[in-house]
């Protein structure tokens, strides 16, 4: 009795032909819908989502992909199921009115079940499905809750040989059906209906950590097709249901070489003096009031300054707060926010479960098409549940904020300085570029600090900087080491007055061995001068001298020859003498 | 309807098993468990309920649409619609003691 239905000469390894369901995420995670022409098991406990899911799949076949749907309704009452569709934005009675739609209750009288008086088959439920079916054409079938049928009659092996009919018989017509089935204790549904539907098994769970509730979905099975097999965290929201990851999860996004800037033309100094790599993802991490948001909004303003969209998350103030803030370091953002630029979107954490936000983050992206994404901070959302869950959601965030190319700030909140909380553990490999902010307290004052921890592909300065925050935005200090690390606020400034006048004493030393110099050379050309004049001097007398004796020479040589002309002498040549006068 | 009832012709139960009790009987073409319930029936009925008894037998295979009103999934189902109160019973009605109960015919009748 027990034995599966596998009836495996229709299926193929591969390539099986699947019908989309037209529910976010489901398609995803299935490569493709549910397998078509064959009966698909849902299974959960109650209030997990299963008739919703059945009907979406129903609803969104008939509108989207053009396939009728029967409801097989064992369990809702007309009203609820008005309710479920409406909540998917369509109206149930249209529905069938346009015969897209039918939906057939079967009431099982569990409380008295009908006196079996003999031989039976269930007949009547082929014959209304088969009328259902025949009335509007339809190509997928959804029956809700199949095991309901349990209560209605006693003979329980006939009933599964009945559900075994049912299985082929959908089989044999090729009707695309979603059967939904209660969870059981130890089989996976409780009347253990996954023995008769081999092809694809599907889990809902709902379970509750820290009162807040998260649904999760994961294919037990698909035969003949690949399939993610991971639990999916999945939400029932306005539009349904919506399964994440939306289409991410794979480690192919491209690496972009091109540079975005920090918004902080001192901080883009520190990478190579151009910023972070588009498509990273960056972390800024610090303790309260160190300047995480101030970072985050200088680095999305850039954005918007380059003419790209910028789409800010905040968790922890109201956008007026943080333009009014912004405002005060000189950083209006008014113009961005009005031309469309930046959008900035806030919430508080606890409206919401964790998967609520990211698939709200996931629904905002995919709308406004930002190249730069800001999540400030990412500790309210991790807060919200448990370190596995967090790091799980947060790995499928990053992936598919870089599989759209975004550039995606997160900021978080860190308790004490030094320690890092489990979860920034958790993604820090996930983290391209760590920008770390901090307090310091020393001297009796606060002072503001921040280094870059990593970056990935980027020759980044390793030196702690100080930074203020003033009001023409933040800047980047000198950097002044001071005994004990880098100095900040006032012994940096006591560093820099020291500084100061060290320069200024060597600029007076200088100043006067110039001036020596300058002294000196005037003493030599002082010195120079005096011996020329003295040279000059005794040159004169010496020549007056020697003008002296050479006339005195001439005047005995011509005594003597105006002598010996008036002896009548023999007058001789002046030989030599001639010469001497030129001494 | 008091399942001990007594079976004294003056009381006033009495009075209402003198009524006319229409049953619907449905089934799925002239299939051999089809016309076993039929018989069935017949035997019972003409046993229990001379003359004041009537069989509207309603084939689904001609008529999907009236599976719906009372609700049938089973082949066969014979209803009880009057007089009150409904019953329903399913199967070929080969256990006739279990057809009056489920019926809530009492046995004196």
């Amino acid at each position: 009795m027990l034995q599966t239905l596998a009836n495996p000469k229709t299926i193929t390894s591969s390539g099986i032909h699947k019908s989309p369901t037209g529910i976010e995420g489901l398609d995803a995670i299935t490569l493709g819908g549910l397998p078509a022409g064959r009966p698909t098991l849902i299974c959960g406990g109650a209030g997990c989502g299963k008739t919703l899911m059945a009907m979406e799949f129903l609803v969104r076949g008939a509108i989207q992909y053009g396939e009728p749907g029967v409801f097989l309704a064992f369990e809702e009452n007309p009203v609820d199921l008005a309710r479920y569709v409406s909540s998917l934005g369509y109206d149930l009675e249209a529905l069938e009115r346009s015969k897209k739609v039918s939906v057939e209750y079967l009431k099982v009288d569990r409380a008295n079940p009908a006196e079996v008086t003999g031989e039976f088959d269930l007949g009547g439920l082929f014959i209304r499905l088969q009328h259902a079916i025949d009335s509007i054409g339809a190509k997928r079938v959804a029956i809700d809750t199949l095991e309901t049928i349990f209560g209605g009659f006693d003979n329980e092996a006939l009933l599964r040989a009945e559900l075994v009919r049912l299985f082929d018989w959908i089989k044999d017509r090729g009707i695309t059906t979603v059967i939904t089935a209660e969870k059981g204790d130890g089989p996976i549904t409780r009347k253990g209906l996954e023995e008769y539907v081999s092809d694809c098994v599907i889990m809902l769970d709902h379970r509750t950590a820290n009162q807040i509730s998260t649904r999760r979905l994961r294919v037990l099975k698909y035969r003949g097709s690949v399939h993610g097999t991971n639990e999916y965290p999945f939400l029932i929201d306005e539009n349904g249901i919506s399964v994440l990851p939306i289409s991410s999860a794979s480690l192919d996004h491209q690496a972009y070489e091109e540079r975005v800037s920090t918004g902080i033309p001192r901080l883009d100094n520190m990478f190579e003096g151009k910023g972070y790599y588009r498509g990273s993802t960056i972390l800024v991490s610090g303790t309260a009031g160190s300047g995480k948001t101030s970072i985050a909004n200088f680095f999305s303003a850039a954005a918007c300054k380059r003419g790209e969209r910028a789409l800010y998350f905040a968790f922890e103030e109201s956008p007026s707060q943080i333009k009014r803030n912004m405002r005060s370091l000189g950083l209006d953002l008014q113009p961005w926010i009005d031309n469309g630029a930046l959008r900035i979107l806030a919430s508080r954490p606890t409206v919401h479960g964790l998967e609520l936000h990211l698939v709200n983050i996931h629904k905002q992206v995919e709308r406004f098409k930002p190249s730069i994404v800001v999540i400030d901070p990412m500790s309210s959302l991790t807060a919200m549940g448990d370190v596995m869950e967090v790091n799980s959601m947060l790995v499928r965030l990053i992936d598919f904020l870089k599989s759209q190319g975004i550039t995606a700030m997160f900021v978080s909140l860190m308790g004490s300085p030094g320690s890092m909380e489990s979860t920034e553990l958790g993604i820090s490999s996930l983290i391209d570029t760590w920008i770390q902010v901090k307090d310091t307290e020393f001297n009796s004052e606060r002072n503001r600090l921040l280094y870059v921890l990593k970056s990935r592909g980027i020759a980044h300065s390793n030196q702690i900087r100080e930074f203020l925050i003033t009001s023409h935005g933040i800047d980047l200090m000198d950097v002044y080491v001071g005994p004990s690390g880098v100095a900040t606020g006032s012994s940096r400034l006591a560093l820099e007055a020291r500084e100061k006048s060290q320069n200024l004493q060597l600029e007076q030393e200088i100043t006067g061995m110039r001036l020596d110099l300058e002294r000196r050379r005037k003493v030599m050309e002082a010195r120079l001068a005096a011996l020329d004049a003295e040279f000059k001097s005794e040159e004169q007398e010496l020549k007056r001298l020697i003008e002296q004796k050479v006339a005195h020479h001439r005047q005995t040589f011509e005594d003597r020859r105006d002598m010996a002309r008036s002896r009548r002498a023999d007058i001789g040549p002046l030989n030599g003498s001639s010469k001497g006068n030129s001494i | 309807m008091n399942p001990g009832g007594g079976a004294i012709k003056a009381s006033p139960e009495a009075s209402t098993t003198r009524e006319t009790f229409l049953f619907r009987l449905y089934i799925a073409g002239r299939t051999q468990r089809s016309m076993a319930a039929l018989d069935n029936l017949n035997r019972l009925c003409e046993e229990r309920l001379q003359g004041r008894y009537s069989v509207e037998i309603i084939d689904l295979l001609e008529d999907p649409k009236r599976a719906r009103a009372d609700q049938i999934m089973a082949i066969p189902t014979l209803v009880r619609s009057a007089p009150a109160p409904f019953a329903k019973v399913i199967g070929d009605l080969s256990n006739g003691e279990r057809v009056l109960t489920g019926l809530k015919i009492g046995k004196a009748l």
